[in-house]
């Protein structure tokens, strides 16, 4: 017969252990969490929609953190306490099955996934949520004035077009700050997707579609644009920097980029918010 | 033999024929980078110094450059006086880089008009059989030349359709063609992409399949030193 | 009463033919021969139909798709016809008897053609998937080479782009069946009380197709590779060189696979139970396989439709997938999806199978919450058909559907929930043994519980605008796949193949295997959640500067989970070839049926039907003397 290895002496009430010990964790690291991480979470604050990214993630992180205590530490826990001793052949106790936490858990888990979803529809169809693709007739529209850009992906490059300004076609973003834009994402060949990382924006470029996506940048800055979609050999150098500047400086320049750009705005064929250029197929 | 010897060497065969297939196989990624060609240095006229990159376009490779594609549209550039198929290009930093590009391939059209405007060259122009232009016509247009790091965008024009003694196969000496000049400035050091954006690429979906995504064809880097 | 086992006669048999006569007939080499001829039937054959005028633009492109399909499809044909397969259909149509069994006594033969054995047909599978595996991972290796530096260095862009294709694709295509096939096809007939499966030449099939596959995958190389990725997308699809036919009937040959290995497994249990299995008895990981085998034969199918469309776009130029023709590139993407996302789950259900399986064998309790686990799994395999559009939130795709998908999407991790539930209950008040097998089942546990996490993140569209078709989702999906799926496949081998070979691994090496790929494996995926919330898009050689020190970290972490595989690999060969050290008949002293008949299991898995008349998970109702062993610290 093995050794038995611990003091003699009543079964420690494991339950109430294990529980306090999560709990004190959880009380301790969730307001950590949200205050130290939270702040540093990716995207950032360049526009009201990543700031709303921000939040969100935020949120998550802060109901997801007592779901990874509660299982890492139960692990470790099980790990230390509810050891075979060395060279012991102990049987557990043959319990199957216990209605009271079983019911629990369901409730528990079933209510945390049910009101994330909510949560997660009520800031998708805000403002905060208007950053991604949402098609030609996206559900919720921001209110007020919006700057209508058109982002055109070709392999392998983006150019942006600016209907309100003449159709005008420039080979770099420049957008005002403050301002509501209304980006209409599309495709010249194959699929791609639009990603201001810093605007928190991402909407796929669809050939023949026009995906709408709404972003409100609210500091000037440089931001990051890549494409997201596999589109073929130079999808990982179709990047570019695009800018964010102040409302005079844009008039300044997207009025600087009509009068360079006037040859090639003679020859584009007129705005529209979809496009099927020739050839679809390249024969001899 | 005993059992352990015939085991072992059992063993062993079978690890050194795998290692040599898999040695095989990487070293097939490993050499399938393209050659890159230096620009050559040269005094050019006006004192602007700089490097000289003479480039060619054709509208099929031919099986001498290309054995397995031998339809293929594709760039060559001259190196110690000879065509060679390569599209990596070194270039000297904060310098000028002046092209002289052969173009023997006839009219596609750009998908984007956008680009038929010439940018981020010397002046913003290019020089089309002595004309100097800042914009050809999109239809016109049978390849382009453009680094979308650097901001150099150049259309280039094809030889019309009517034109007589058109070339078949790559090097294409004394064939119809136009001769396009455009020069463009380099800063940092750096290893920059460039690509052709005319849907250039006979029988692929948009014109942009094939040559127009393999390195060596259509595609390829400039290499600032 | 006898056993018959595989060892050859000691003494040669005089009435033996020679080898050259022995080769001659249904085997692997005139598979090969035959294969190859039918490839070249097949390509002379496509070039005879594509030379028309209709064809032109083919022509000009140097390219022939029906030469390269025709090919692979012959030489396919050509391989089955040579392992034996249409014997059978051939001999009923010609009213000759046809034989029901092949090579089930023929000595180590029958590891190298169509065996009908279920127990030969699942150490097949376990060494060739696992060699299939090791080319996946090799391809894994050279990728993180490629990102050491943000600029395209040792390989090309495209080239890249196909590494990347092959890697993802050869282990989806065949880690589908990484449990199924070595595990479950051993294993189910045993644990039902069956001597055999329901259609065992079915079976044997889809161990071929799966490997003619996966050799069709590796030439892809020879024809340019093709741009993709695993997921295919068109109209890029439609655009790449002919390396992408050898990914369309990849996976075509695997969809086929999957749908006949799935109906196969069905059959199986629902049919051939023995007497007394009642549903609520049966094992836990019969339970998963079924649930799986759902999803593969509902999915599948879709797989292999969709390629066909692919297949008919690249060669007559049908326009399903091409806007300009008036197909819809958003037709691929949820097609595709609609396949994939069962397909994920049936790769995580046979884990979650494997983990419940063993955990009340090391911690000698019976399965916490039995029903729970079963409705879980059938809940998932449920739900896993209504999520789809998850992958396609920033796409464009209807803006009303989506706040949908994120509920379904979101609910999903409910019925998951319930397998950490049953895996936290049977450990409670346990007498746990950390053995191998029992330590690959905690490191699943900890890389499962961040991949469904970081899928929560993913399900909440606005945060999926930031990481979709980003390093998060590359994270997200190699935790749930790679830490989930590959731990358990690895606590599967060591567990069960002591059962399977009758020879023990070396415990050491096992646990330095372990450790060090569990390590490793974080240190590689880890930093990838950070990478993908930095900004840095999937499948790219080119990345941010700034980002070039945590890609170096991951490389160098990915070369150290490349080296602890083979340290798994060294311990395979030193312990199951040079020192051949026996098992015990029940190691693990686990009371599941498969462990209570001898090493080597005879051909008909039993004497006599057993009769059940409880689960396999009888443990703590008394000590453990008597049958079978202890299960102690060193076994």
């Amino acid at each position: 017969m093995a050794a038995e290895p611990r003091p003699i002496g009543p079964e420690p009430n494991h339950a109430r252990r294990f529980g306090a010990i999560w709990v004190i964790a959880t009380l301790i690291a969730t307001p950590l969490v949200v205050v130290l991480v939270g702040p540093i979470l990716p995207p950032g604050n360049g526009s009201e929609q990543a700031a709303g990214h921000v939040t969100d993630n935020t949120v998550l992180l802060a109901m997801a953190t007592p779901v990874l205590l509660l299982v890492l530490i139960y692990l470790i826990y099980a790990s230390i306490y509810f050891r075979q001793p060395r060279g012991g052949a102990l049987e557990g106790p043959p319990v199957r099955g216990n209605s009271r936490v079983q019911s629990t858990w369901i409730v528990v888990t079933s209510l945390l996934v049910l009101s994330l979803a909510i949560y997660g529809t009520v800031r998708l169809e805000s403002d905060y949520g208007a950053g991604s693709g949402s098609g030609p007739n996206p559900l919720t529209v921001p209110s007020g004035p919006k700057l209508p850009v058109q982002v055109i992906a070709q392999q392998w490059a983006f150019t942006y077009r600016y209907p309100t300004y003449g159709g005008v076609e420039t080979p770099h973003l420049v957008l005002p700050v403050n301002q509501m834009i209304e980006l209409h994402v599309t495709s010249l060949d194959v699929i791609h997707s639009f990603w201001a990382y810093q605007l928190g924006v991402k909407a796929d470029a669809n050939p023949h579609v026009d995906n709408v996506a709404f972003v409100k940048p609210t500091k000037l800055q440089t931001f990051n644009i890549r494409c997201a979609e596999l589109c073929g050999i130079w999808h990982g150098e179709m990047s570019d920097l695009g800018h964010v500047v102040s409302g005079p400086a844009f008039n300044t320049w997207i009025h600087q980029q009509v009068v360079a750009f006037a040859p090639a705005t003679k020859v584009l064929p007129p705005y529209s918010t979809t496009y099927l250029p020739e050839p679809t197929r390249r024969g001899e | 033999m005993s059992l352990l010897v015939k085991k072992l060497l059992g063993v062993g065969t079978a690890v050194a024929v795998l290692g040599v297939l898999i040695g095989l196989y990487i070293a097939s990624w490993a050499t399938s980078f393209p050659q890159s060609v230096a620009a050559v240095s040269s005094p050019v006229s006006a004192g602007t110094g700089g490097s000289q990159l003479t480039l060619e376009t054709v509208a099929a490779i031919g099986p001498k450059y290309s054995p397995s594609h031998p339809d293929w549209v594709s760039y060559l550039v001259k190196s110690h006086g000879k065509w060679v198929r390569s599209t990596i290009y070194t270039v000297p930093a904060n310098s000028i880089v002046h092209v002289t590009l052969y173009q023997y391939d006839g009219a596609t059209g750009l998908r984007n008009p956008f680009l038929s405007q010439v940018q981020g060259t010397v002046g913003g122009t290019v020089t089309v059989d002595g004309k100097t232009v800042n914009a050809i016509d999109p239809e016109e247009a049978s390849h382009t030349f453009v680094v979308p790091q650097l901001g150099v965008f150049v259309p280039l024009p094809g030889v019309p359709e009517e034109a007589k003694n058109q070339c078949e196969f790559a090097p294409c000496e004394g064939a119809a063609h136009r001769t396009i000049e455009f020069s463009f400035r380099t800063g940092k050091k750096g290893r920059y992409r460039w690509q052709c954006f005319v849907p250039c690429a006979a029988g692929w979906l948009n014109g942009n399949g094939g040559p127009m995504q393999t390195l060596g064809y259509m595609d390829g880097f400039i290499d600032v030193v | 009463m006898s056993t018959t086992t595989a060892a050859a006669p000691s003494h040669p048999d005089p009435t033996r033919r020679p080898l050259w006569r022995r080769l001659i007939g249904f085997n692997l080499l005139t598979a090969v021969l035959l294969g190859v001829g039918g490839y070249y039937l097949g390509w002379w054959l496509g070039h005879q139909v594509n030379g028309g005028k209709s064809f032109e633009y083919q022509a000009a492109s140097d390219e022939n798709d029906v030469a390269l399909l025709l090919a692979y499809v012959f030489g396919v044909v050509g391989f089955l016809i040579g392992l034996g397969f249409a014997n059978y259909p051939l001999s009923r149509l010609l009213g000759r008897p046809a034989s029901l069994r092949e090579k089930e006594h023929e000595g180590i033969g029958r590891y190298f053609g169509l065996c009908t054995d279920h127990k030969v047909v699942g150490i097949q599978y376990l060494v060739g998937i696992g060699v299939f595996f090791f080319v996946g991972g090799l391809n894994a290796m050279l990728i993180r080479t490629e990102l050491l530096h943000p600029t395209p260095t040792v390989v090309g862009p495209n080239q890249y782009l196909s590494l990347v294709g092959m890697h993802g694709t050869m282990m989806m295509g065949m880690m589908t069946s990484g449990v199924l096939g070595p595990f479950a096809n051993y294993f189910v007939p045993i644990m039902i009380g069956a001597r055999r499966m329901a259609f065992p030449r079915i079976e044997a099939l889809t161990f071929w197709l799966l490997m003619a596959a996966g050799f069709i995958l590796t030439s892809t190389i020879f024809f340019g590779g093709f741009p993709t990725g695993w997921t295919g997308y068109e109209p890029l699809n439609d655009q790449a060189v002919m390396g992408m036919d050898s990914y369309i009937i990849f996976f075509t040959l695997v969809g086929i696979s999957m749908a006949l290995l799935g109906l196969n497994m069905m059959a199986t249990i629902i049919t051939m139970r023995a007497p007394g299995l009642s549903w609520g008895r049966l094992p836990i990981f019969v339970w998963s396989v079924f649930a799986t085998s759902i999803l593969m034969v509902l999915a599948a199918p879709m797989l292999i439709a969709t390629l066909s469309m692919a297949a008919l776009d690249r060669t007559i130029s049908t326009s399903f997938f091409v806007t300009g023709g008036g197909g819809s590139s958003y037709l691929f993407e949820n097609l595709f999806w609609f396949f994939g996302h069962p397909e994920v789950y049936v790769l995580a259900l046979p884990g979650f199978g494997i983990v419940l399986e063993l955990l009340p064998v090391f911690t000698r309790k019976p399965l916490w919450g039995y029903k729970l686990a079963v409705s879980g799994m059938l809940g998932v395999t449920l739900l896993s058909f209504f999520v789809w559009q998850h992958h396609l939130f920033v796409s464009g795709i209807n803006a009303d559907l989506r706040p949908f998908y994120m509920l379904s999407t979101e609910i999903i991790s409910i019925p998951t929930g319930f397998i950490f539930m049953c895996f936290m209950g049977t450990m409670w008040r346990a007498r746990t043994t950390f053995t191998v097998p029992m330590l690959f089942c905690m490191g699943w546990a900890f890389n499962f519980l961040l991949g469904g996490l970081s899928g929560v993140f993913l399900s909440d569209t606005p945060s999926d605008t930031d990481t979709h078709g980003s390093f998060f989702v590359m994270a997200h999906f190699h935790y749930t796949i790679m830490g989930g799926l590959i731990f358990t496949f690895f606590a599967g081998i060591y567990y069960w193949v002591p059962k399977m070979t009758g020879l023990r691994f070396n415990e050491r090496m096992a646990k330095w295997h372990f450790w060090l790929m569990f390590v490793a494996f974080n240190s590689t995926f880890l930093p990838l959640f950070v990478l993908g919330m930095k900004g840095m898009p999937r499948r790219v050689s080119e990345y941010a500067p700034n980002l070039q020190g945590l890609n170096t970290w991951v490389s160098i972490s990915a070369f150290v989970l490349g080296f602890s595989m083979l340290i798994f690999l060294f311990n395979t060969v030193y312990s199951l070839i040079f020192v051949r050290r026996p098992a015990a008949s029940n190691p693990w002293g686990s009371k599941s049926i498969e462990w209570q008949i001898p090493t080597p299991v005879p051909v008909n898995n039993f004497e006599q039907i057993p009769t059940f008349d409880s689960d396999p998970y009888d443990y703590g109702t008394q000590p453990s003397i008597g049958g079978a062993e202890p299960a102690t610290a060193g076994a």
